[in-house]
């Protein structure tokens, strides 16, 4: 049983991408990708800075 | 009281260049309180993929040839369970190579398994009130091995030869007991029966699914459920889960090897790439002290963009 | 020194003495938990070790939630079902924000000043990790785990690993999955956790200057 309380079932036949040898699950692609889009975000990011310590 | 420099024991390189306040346990707080509704969110967005389990009554009924042809394959010693070596079978010649080396076999058979018998005789002499099963159980017990042996060899080679390997259209040949032996496995899988015969093993608490899975694993049915949704081994399947959720992405370079050659074309492609991936985990842990592979960050300058105020400020002021 | 816990005098045998001695001394409250850092440590990229370890927690309270109803509650009961959907999702945000943390210590080349330990047992933990989340899979107890363990047990048999940790065996691997591999993790990370504290973070790469840039080396 499962309730998904927003209708974004992931429980349908899988869409893949194939190039070349390569084959990957676009779900695969898309955590990936995020990860790849945070680790840059974090790098060009500014971030807030604390007060000089003597 | 604050301390511009540690007591003591020298803790770390002496930094004489400035600080700043760092709020470490509101960091923590924020972070748990953020991934956890993070985490909220996604559950309820995308709850979790249950493919529900396939049992051998699934299997009979779904596949009742398939079924009946990896029987055969148990009772004559041909299955991959039978010809699998250490740890379920006594096999040295079919252990895994690597180089000269055939770890598979050091330990020895383990977990022993017989399939004939664990497969198919054992189950079926639990089976009451079927004098036809009964009296071909006692002329399979009454017979030698080679006897035995030849029935099963010669019922498996008619069943392969067979249209869709059917048992109702093997041809007439001398196969002993086993095509009744084999009819009431079938039936006694499709009850029901054999998912609890394989399990139980004549015991009453268990936890310990290896024949049950063994044997599901000899047949094509459940590869050919795990195909259709991309798990395969030459699949990238390692990485990949059921419907379209995220997988292990973090597996990609373990499954990788067995995409291509010689891996793909292996007898020995489980072997060769664990051992691959041994001594590449080795090297991941030990990069600190791998020349060449350690400099590579130096090389790389990402480290630019990631201190580029700290390196502001100093090389303006330089 | 207070009235009511007096220091002992120097050369103390005391175990309790000397074990309180070493680990203040390696340890020394405001470096366990300091409210500074030196001006290098700016950027979101020094987030994400906080971030795997807020994953880990909620990783383990929902895990601990399954075991309070055992391993197969989540496929009759729709909370049951949605805990699980925690457990797996909580699981995918420990990876990815571990992954992301690991490529920025990679970069920061963060094993340099003496720091390889620390590199190590994050590397460890990242191992580690990974076979908690395997024995994981193994005991869903649904089509996954099935085709899971039928596979993986080839491989774990070709090096003769499969005749001691069986895949196939339920019971087993919802040991290694609740007790063992977390135990073992938790230990790990709390070492790596502490080698941070111990060491500090790692400074920049030196600024260019005229003279050549020192080794990389993780130990001087």
């Amino acid at each position: 049983m499962s309730r998904e309380l927003l209708a974004v079932s992931l429980n349908h036949p899988g869409h893949y991408v194939h190039w070349g040898v390569i084959q990957i699950s676009v779900a695969n692609l898309v955590v990936i990708g995020l990860m790849i889009a945070l680790f840059a975000l974090a790098i060009f990011l500014p971030f807030p800075q604390g007060r000089r310590e003597p | 009281m604050r301390h511009g420099k540690k007591r003591g024991v020298q803790h770390d390189e002496s930094w004489i260049g400035g600080y700043r306040s760092y709020d470490l346990v509101k960091e923590f707080v924020v972070a748990t309180i953020v991934v956890s509704l993070l985490t909220v969110v996604l559950a309820a967005v995308f709850s979790s993929p249950d493919e529900k389990q396939v049992t051998l009554a699934r299997w009979a009924a779904a596949s009742p040839n398939d079924f009946v042809a990896t029987a055969v394959t148990e009772l004559d010693g041909t299955s991959g369970t039978a010809g699998y070596g250490a740890p379920y079978t006594h096999e040295p010649s079919a252990a895994q190579k690597i180089g000269p080396l055939k770890p598979q076999n050091w330990p020895g058979v383990t977990i022993p398994v017989d399939t004939a018998n664990d497969f198919v005789v054992r189950p079926l002499r639990g089976v009451p009130g079927d004098p036809a099963l009964s009296s071909s159980l006692a002329q399979w017990s009454g017979a030698t091995p080679d006897q035995q042996q030849a029935w099963a060899s010669a019922y498996d080679d008619a069943l392969q030869k067979a249209t869709d390997n059917d048992p109702a259209k093997v041809a007439a040949g001398d196969y002993g007991p086993v095509p009744v032996m084999l009819d009431r496995l079938r039936a006694m899988a499709q009850s029901g029966g054999l998912d609890g015969a394989l399990l139980a093993q004549g015991r009453f608490y268990q936890t310990d699914y290896t024949k049950p899975l063994l044997y599901l694993a000899d047949g094509a049915y459940l590869e050919d459920l795990a195909r259709a949704q991309h798990l395969g081994g030459d699949q990238w399947g390692m990485m990949n889960e059921t419907g379209n959720y995220p997988g292990q992405a973090w597996l990609w370079l373990y499954t990788f090897w067995y995409q291509v050659k010689p891996f793909s074309t292996s007898d020995n492609a489980d072997a060769l790439v664990w051992g691959l991936m041994m001594v590449l985990t080795l090297g991941f842990i030990l990069i600190p002290f791998i020349p060449g592979v350690r400099s590579v960050p130096r090389h790389l300058k990402v480290y630019r963009l990631i201190w580029r105020n700290y390196y502001r400020t100093v090389e303006a002021h330089r | 020194m207070t009235a009511t816990t007096p220091s002992s005098p120097p050369g103390e045998r005391s175990w309790t003495a000397r074990t309180r001695k070493r680990a203040v001394g390696a340890f020394p409250p405001d470096q366990l938990l300091p409210d500074r850092q030196p001006v290098y440590v700016a950027s979101w990229i020094y987030v994400f070790g906080v971030l795997t370890i807020s994953a880990l927690l909620v990783v383990l309270a929902s895990g601990g939630i399954l075991a309070l109803k055992g391993p197969t509650w989540w496929h009759t009961s729709w909370v049951g079902h949605y805990v699980n959907s925690l457990h797996l999702w909580s699981v995918e945000l420990f990876m990815a924000f571990m992954v992301i943390h690991l490529w920025g210590k990679f970069f920061m080349a963060a094993w340099r000043g003496r720091r390889a330990m620390t590199w190590i047992t994050g590397a460890i933990a990242f191992l580690a990790s990974i076979g908690t989340a395997f024995t994981g899979y193994l005991v869903q107890q649904n089509f996954d785990s099935q085709w899971i363990s039928t596979q993986a047990k080839d491989g774990l048999n070709s090096v003769g690993i499969g005749a001691y940790f069986n895949v196939l065996d339920f019971g087993q691997m919802l040991l290694w999955h609740i007790v063992v591999l977390p135990l073992a993790l938790g230990v790990i990370v709390l070492v790596h956790v502490l080698l941070v504290r111990l060491r500090g973070v790692v400074p920049p790469y030196p600024a260019r200057t005229a003279e050549p840039p020192p080794a990389d080396r993780g130990t001087p």
